[in-house]
């Protein structure tokens, strides 16, 4: 079922809700400090940026840590077919500044950083006006930094070495930024839809966020839909409701589809049969060895080549490794040329020997998680299209992207 | 109390030199592209000292060894 | 201790300081080059790189005892490490103490490496393309025996092969497979920090 929390209120088309509006419509948060972190424990909410992390548990550690603190509002959305983050901060820039200058002052934090892809005009924008409404207190401790276009600049330890030094490259962990990050301070990085969550669970409580939800999920979550659905688009969803229902929401397919990627291009192929009747929550996909990631859902249409796909988006996940670590730069061009030899000349056993080899030997051994997405994601595909990968013919046009 | 030495690596500061599988060819190889696969689990106390020659070697620094009390 | 013999001493332990440290600046670049085959494992290079540069301090210590020590040059212990304060060859051995005080901190801080972190231990070791040259200038302009056959042909064939190697280490590409493309994408990705 369709529940609008996070989008609820005016038309998504007519531009930023302002502070005023807001506020008239919405109130003040009510809850903070120690009972704000309680309530996020009791809430259940994970981290919508990808890993699915408890934010109670989050903010706990933060807590725990000694000296001042860094609050970063992650809105890069550096996922290609994502959406939602952006079309977020462009509606309702207050919900997620609500829940960055809560998290400030639960943990005492000094300073807010609101990392926006600088790419992201209209959602820069928003933002950024947005920062300008809010009162004295808060204007001063917050600003803007701009995320470089690149895929691993959204991740935590790079968005906090871009603000800290520059440089939006990962970097090694431990230490993690909630120990030492931005000028050595224990830093929490939260993304922009978490945030929004955690205003409203500011003031309407953690057993009103438990209210929505099916399945063994809770709250509701932002998916971007992409593919051969009728619209594509944003849409606000339960958590818990099932990959078909989130589909006819949207119109229903386009085409017959024969896979579908969850999660983005760090996500999983999974065949369109067994799809439909996989639910949107982060904690039970991740039961069953699967990933919402950051909610993308991309439906492959039956007349698409899976191989060929999976090949084009193994290029990309390669070229965009930040080439500090040896075994992701190599090992991920490796597997993509081999992916693309498939494709274009035709299947042969080396090229599957290879890809299998170095699947097992690549993930784990850089310094972030981007070798091991990008080997999930294929290992999902070699699995999911494994009849199409063993029998592929040789075709030396690729498929337009 | 029996502690355990484990061998930890910075993927970023590993340049791919080699000498640690020279060192140390018990376990640690080199991959296709000359970077180090390090076996998982402790370092055995026969081979403590290779290890410590191995991590010495580095000319990056990039490994460490750590004591640690055993995992379960 | 006969007079001769000192000095003997100290021109002979010049000598092979000036080989061992010539070897030694040839393997550190073999290093960098990660210079190794079947039968000449990486490990080698480094591993002679080190234990002839400590090698190198034990003939370098027993050069400059024995030329302090002698009566005939009169120099005091200040003068090993105080630069051109000699009255005996004051510009040459100026640059013998220049050499020797450059290599004692890149040795020292090569034995400390694991204390004072890899970029300052980097910077330091830089010092290794002065300190040398320094000290074969030292060898050139103070030694008695500048001018006769044996040192000129040890001479030419140090400073030959350090040459050869320099040349080497800067037409070949950069041994580090990642430092291209590293550098391309950390560029893409630099902004002013904004802390």
């Amino acid at each position: 079922m369709s529940r609008l929390r996070l989008l609820a209120g005016p038309d998504l088309g007519s531009g930023p809700e302002g502070f005023a509006d807001h506020t008239r419509r919405l109130g003040a948060p009510a809850v903070s400090g120690r009972a704000l972190i309680e309530s996020l424990v009791r809430s259940g909410l994970t981290g919508r940026g990808g890993a699915s992390f408890p934010v109670g548990q989050k903010w706990r550690a933060v807590a725990a840590s000694k000296g001042s603190r860094v609050v970063v509002a992650n809105g890069a959305e550096g996922e290609p077919q994502s959406h939602k983050d952006r079309l977020l901060m462009a509606t309702r820039p207050h919900l997620v500044l609500d829940g960055a200058f809560a998290a400030a002052r639960t943990l005492r934090a000094s300073q807010v950083v609101v990392y926006v892809g600088e790419e992201h005009g209209t959602a820069w924008n928003a933002m950024a006006q947005a920062l300008a409404e809010r009162p004295e207190a808060e204007r001063r401790i917050g600003r803007m930094t701009g995320a470089p276009h690149r895929y691993v600049a959204g991740e935590s330890s790079a968005a906090v070495h871009l603000i800290d030094a520059g440089v939006a490259t990962p970097t090694t962990t431990p230490p993690h930024p909630r120990e030492r990050g931005i000028a050595g301070a224990p830093t929490l990085v939260q993304n922009v839809e978490t945030l929004a969550n955690i205003a409203l669970i500011a003031r309407y409580g953690d057993e009103w966020f438990r209210s929505a939800g099916r399945r063994g999920g809770v709250g509701t979550v932002l998916i971007t839909l992409a593919g051969a659905v009728k619209h594509p688009g944003v849409l606000e969803v339960e958590a818990g409701t099932t990959i078909e229902e989130v589909v006819t929401i949207a119109g229903g397919i386009s085409e017959a589809a024969s896979a579908v990627l969850l999660g983005g291009y760090f996500g999983s192929w999974v065949p369109a049969a067994q799809a439909w009747e996989l639910p949107l929550d982060g904690p039970t996909l991740r039961s069953n060895g699967l990933n919402l990631g950051c909610g993308v859902i991309g439906v492959l249409p039956a007349s698409r080549c899976g191989v060929c796909d999976t090949s084009r988006i193994m290029r990309y996940l390669a070229e965009e490794s930040s080439a500090q670590c040896g075994p992701c730069f190599f090992g991920l061009r490796a597997l993509s040329d081999a992916c693309s030899r498939i494709a274009e000349r035709g299947t042969n056993r080396d090229d599957i020997a290879r890809l299998k080899k170095w699947s097992v030997e690549v993930p784990g051994r850089g310094a972030c998680k981007h070798p091991d997405g990008a080997v999930m994601f294929l290992r999902s595909a070699l699995s999911t299209f494994a009849d199409q990968f063993a029998s592929h013919p040789a075709h030396w046009r690729q498929q337009p992207a | 109390m029996k502690t355990e030495l484990h061998m930890t690596i910075d993927r970023i500061k590993c340049d791919g030199h080699g000498l640690c599988a020279e060192l140390l060819p018990e376990m640690i190889r080199l991959d296709d592209w000359g970077y180090p696969i390090i076996a998982p689990g402790p370092v055995p106390g026969r081979l403590a000292s290779h290890a410590q020659r191995a991590v010495a070697a580095c000319p990056t620094l990039a490994l460490a060894l750590r004591r640690t009390a055993p995992s379960k | 201790m006969s007079d001769t013999l000192l000095w003997y001493t100290t021109r002979g332990a010049g000598a092979v300081s000036m080989v061992l440290l010539s070897a030694v600046v040839v393997l550190g670049i073999l290093s960098t080059m990660r210079f190794g085959s079947a039968g000449w494992p990486r490990f080698l290079t480094t591993g002679l790189h080190r234990n002839l540069s400590l090698m190198a301090v034990v003939f370098l210590a027993l050069h400059i005892v024995t030329a302090v020590v002698d009566p005939f040059t009169h120099l005091g212990w200040l003068t090993a490490v105080v630069p051109f304060s000699s009255y005996y060859r004051t510009l040459w051995l100026g640059l013998g103490a220049i050499a020797f005080e450059l290599m004692a901190a890149i040795v020292i801080t090569s034995l400390l490496r694991e204390l004072i972190g890899q970029w300052a231990w980097r910077a330091i070791h830089w010092l290794a393309y002065a300190s040398w040259p320094v000290a074969v200038l030292h060898s050139f302009g103070t030694g008695t025996d500048a001018l006769s056959a044996w040192f000129i042909v040890l001479s030419v064939i140090c400073v030959g092969s350090v040459a050869v190697a320099i040349f080497y280490r800067l037409v070949r590409p950069s041994p580090d497979p990642l430092s291209a493309a590293r550098g391309e994408f950390r560029a893409g990705v630099s902004r002013r920090p904004n802390r």
